[in-house]
């Protein structure tokens, strides 16, 4: 195989950034508009048509902000704690593919930073990395609100981290790698029934499920942003950050929206496959960046309709859940996918037992979600949303 | 030297560099992160020797888990932060341990290895090790299990005096913050802002010598 | 393969680049007017109440980090079976079926007796 000019991979690399730091930007503007209407407001139209450069105006107006560093902050630890959160967020799009091959001036790009061969595994280190930020920022504020937050922060990403890690086993016990290449080739074809698109999402439902819900916790986002609950932690872990500082945080918070999007889209969902509709070759390599943005959009339509629609969970309902629920029904569920595999190649099994296996698997996990639910008391009463928290956050970006 | 040459040399100044700092920081917190960097280092050693599951590897459980678990040590002993709290009386005797494993350690490497250039290593990739541990390594792979079951155990023993089982843990043992603030914090801070600079000065707080 | 990482590694050089930048930009051109109040700590408007550095948290957080250490070496362990175990059959499968059992039951039994509960 012989290896294109070295200016290839590093153009795809920029463009590949680009392209995550527009989507970035456009997501805090989608947000902002979406939860305005579900909360009957306007929300920003006034730069640009309906307000879509009103990031872009923020980001600028963060520049001429007051950077303020308190008397009692660790300077290096305080300043590293935003720029950590910031790089782990852009690393981690490394392995993720946002479009197919393209071909221009005569070299094919293949619209990934570096296809690893162990590219999930690079998902998941940078995920680890990534709590160094809340970690970092809560204890070198020395003030008790940010470290309370951090540490509350910090335990509720690991305690995710682990029910994703396991969420994504079975994907590789499915594709029989960790590159992600191979993960998305191995989604192309149809799935159990015929016709049916082979995304890992349909045979692995209940892995699905556990991994979106473990990736909105690990963003911190509503109803699990208790990195951040105005009303009870003040902001949590950033509540000593002002001006770019804090601006960082919250690109580092929202990108990380994007990336679990692109990254569940890609695990589960096919990532850039689609019907091309028999184009012409000339412009068919549109249709795999459009069907991506157009799945990753959706999931980042549903993260946006969670915050508009739920109150926060308790810390310790959160908890509960993360490790009472999501990592048991994990576990099980690799180790029902390996038997199923094995079963499946071994005997290569007929429709009607495939439909049967599903159903006792169904079973299974649905015993297990209400096992794990059941044991709470009455004092687990819902607790009332006491504040609206997409308001507040948003007082906070603008003021 | 080749390129591959230069990128080791610099991945193991930055390793070596962190692992000094580690030991002579006087912050026990900051040490805590060079022994992080350390880690990291390591993972790209591997990487410099071709071995990128191994690297990720060492990113996921050293600097994601082990140096994670470092930090929360930190919070929950109430570690010493200052210039002499951290100077031991041993360092003659660190020394000389650290001496003898480097060299010790060193003189295996290099009669093991010592014939092996670096650019020529390709490390083991994921199939070769998932073939190694669970074809031929099978005994000491369940054994881990038990290893990790010990670490498991450990960690019900150390939550049995929290979970208040014997009742006796006094109230101020216990911190003011941290344990169940969502709800004690924010009650507090709202009656608290209307009545600034009346706090209740007798109110027992942790650490409270301020 | 090290070629695999130069992207990663310009990826990793446009990141820092834009947060360490945008930093720097910030620094220079936003305005600079300390006084003590502002110096001090915010928290929630009001004096801190307690000294943080002295401050020690429950031991149950860091039995969260060590049981995140112990199933994280778990996943790692899957990973690489994950991959091979079509080759391994029904051995694999038992052997790592045996590996978390041993877990499981622990961890059954740390949930059962209520390590896991956050009052």
């Amino acid at each position: 195989m012989e290896s294109p000019p070295l200016w290839v991979p590093l153009f795809t690399t920029i463009v590949v950034f680009a392209f995550f730091l527009l989507s970035t930007a456009l997501l805090i503007w989608a947000e902002r508009r979406v939860v305005a209407r579900m909360q009957t407001r306007l929300g920003p139209n006034r730069v640009g048509p309906l307000g879509i450069l009103q990031t872009l105006v923020d980001g600028v107006k963060m520049f001429f902000k007051e950077d303020i560093t308190p008397g009692m902050v660790n300077k290096p630890v305080y300043t590293l704690a935003p720029l950590v959160g910031v790089i782990a967020g852009f690393l981690a799009i490394a392995v993720i593919p946002i479009g197919g091959e393209v071909t221009l001036f005569g070299e094919t790009f293949t619209l990934v930073v570096a296809d690893l061969h162990v590219g999930a595994l690079w998902i998941l280190a940078l995920g680890s990395i990534h709590v160094y930020s809340v970690f970092l920022a809560g204890w070198a504020s020395n003030s008790p609100y940010p470290l309370l937050g951090g540490i509350r922060s910090s335990a509720q990403m690991v305690s995710y981290e682990i029910a994703m890690g396991l969420a994504v086993a079975s994907v590789f016990i499915y594709a029989g790698s960790l590159r992600i290449s191979d993960i998305i080739e191995a989604q192309a074809g149809d799935g159990l029934i015929p016709g049916m698109p082979g995304w890992f999402a349909i045979p692995l439902l209940p892995a699905f499920l556990v991994f979106v819900v473990g990736m909105v916790a690990e963003a911190g986002r509503p109803p699990f942003d208790l990195a951040e609950a105005e009303g009870e932690l003040v902001g949590g872990f950033n509540t000593e950050y002002s001006g770019m500082r804090f601006g960082m945080f919250m690109l580092a918070e929202f990108m990380q929206v994007v990336t679990m999007s692109a990254i569940v889209v890609t695990l589960f969902l096919g990532g850039p496959s689609g019907p091309t509709f028999g184009l012409p070759d000339a412009i068919a390599w549109v249709m795999p960046i459009f069907w991506f943005s157009l799945k990753m959009s959706l999931f980042i339509f549903f993260f946006i309709l969670l915050r508009g629609a739920l109150p926060r969970a308790r810390y310790h309902r959160l908890m509960d859940l993360g490790w009472k629920v999501l990592i048991p029904v994990a576990l099980v569920w690799t180790m029902v996918t390996a038997a199923f595999v094995l079963l499946n190649e071994l005997g290569g099994l007929a429709t009607e037992t495939r439909w049967v296996l599903a159903g006792i698997a169904g079973v299974i996990v649905i015993g297990l979600l209400v096992l794990g639910s059941s044991p709470d008391d009455a004092s687990d009463a819902p607790v009332p949303p006491d504040e609206d928290p997409a308001a507040s956050d948003h007082d906070k970006v603008t003021s | 030297m080749t390129g591959h040459d230069a990128v080791f040399l610099l991945v193991a100044l930055f390793t070596g560099g962190a692992a000094l700092l580690t030991v002579t920081s006087k912050n026990l917190f900051h040490a805590a992160l060079f022994l992080a960097a350390t880690l990291a280092g390591i993972a790209g050693v591997f990487l410099v020797l071709r071995a990128d599951f191994l690297a990720l590897v060492q990113l996921v459980v050293y600097v994601g888990a082990v140096a994670v678990l470092f930090l929360f040590g930190l919070m929950v002993t109430r570690a010493p932060i200052g210039r002499e709290a951290l100077d031991g009386q041993n360092r003659g005797l660190a020394l000389a341990v650290s001496g003898t494993l480097f060299v010790v350690l060193s003189g295996l490497i290099i009669q093991s290895f010592g014939g092996v250039r670096a650019a020529e290593v390709t490390g083991p990739g994921i199939r070769e090790i998932g073939i190694a541990i669970f074809a031929h390594w099978v005994l000491p792979f369940e054994l881990l299990s038990m290893l990790l079951l010990a670490a498991l155990i450990g960690a019900i023993l150390l939550a049995r005096r929290e979970s208040g089982e014997s009742g006796e843990e006094s109230v101020e043992r216990r911190i003011d913050f941290g344990d169940e603030p969502s709800t004690e914090a924010g009650a507090q801070a709202l009656p608290a802002a209307d009545t600034a600079g009346e706090l209740p000065a007798g109110e027992p707080v942790a650490g409270g010598e301020r | 393969m090290l070629a695999e990482f130069l992207p990663i590694l310009l990826l990793f050089v446009l990141a820092t680049a834009f947060a360490g930048g945008s930093l720097l930009v910030s620094s220079l051109v936003g305005p600079r007017m300390p006084n003590p109040t502002k110096l001090s700590a915010y928290e929630c408007g009001n004096e801190p109440l307690a000294e943080v550095q002295s401050a020690r948290f429950p031991v149950k957080f860091y039995m969260v980090a060590m049981l995140f250490l112990i199933f994280d070496i778990e996943a790692v362990f899957i990973f690489p079976w994950a991959v091979v175990f079509r080759e391994l059959g029904w051995f694999g499968l038992g052997q790592m079926a045996l590996f978390i059992a041993i877990l499981g039951v622990a961890f059954i039994y740390e949930i059962g007796r209520g390590g896991l509960e956050w009052d």
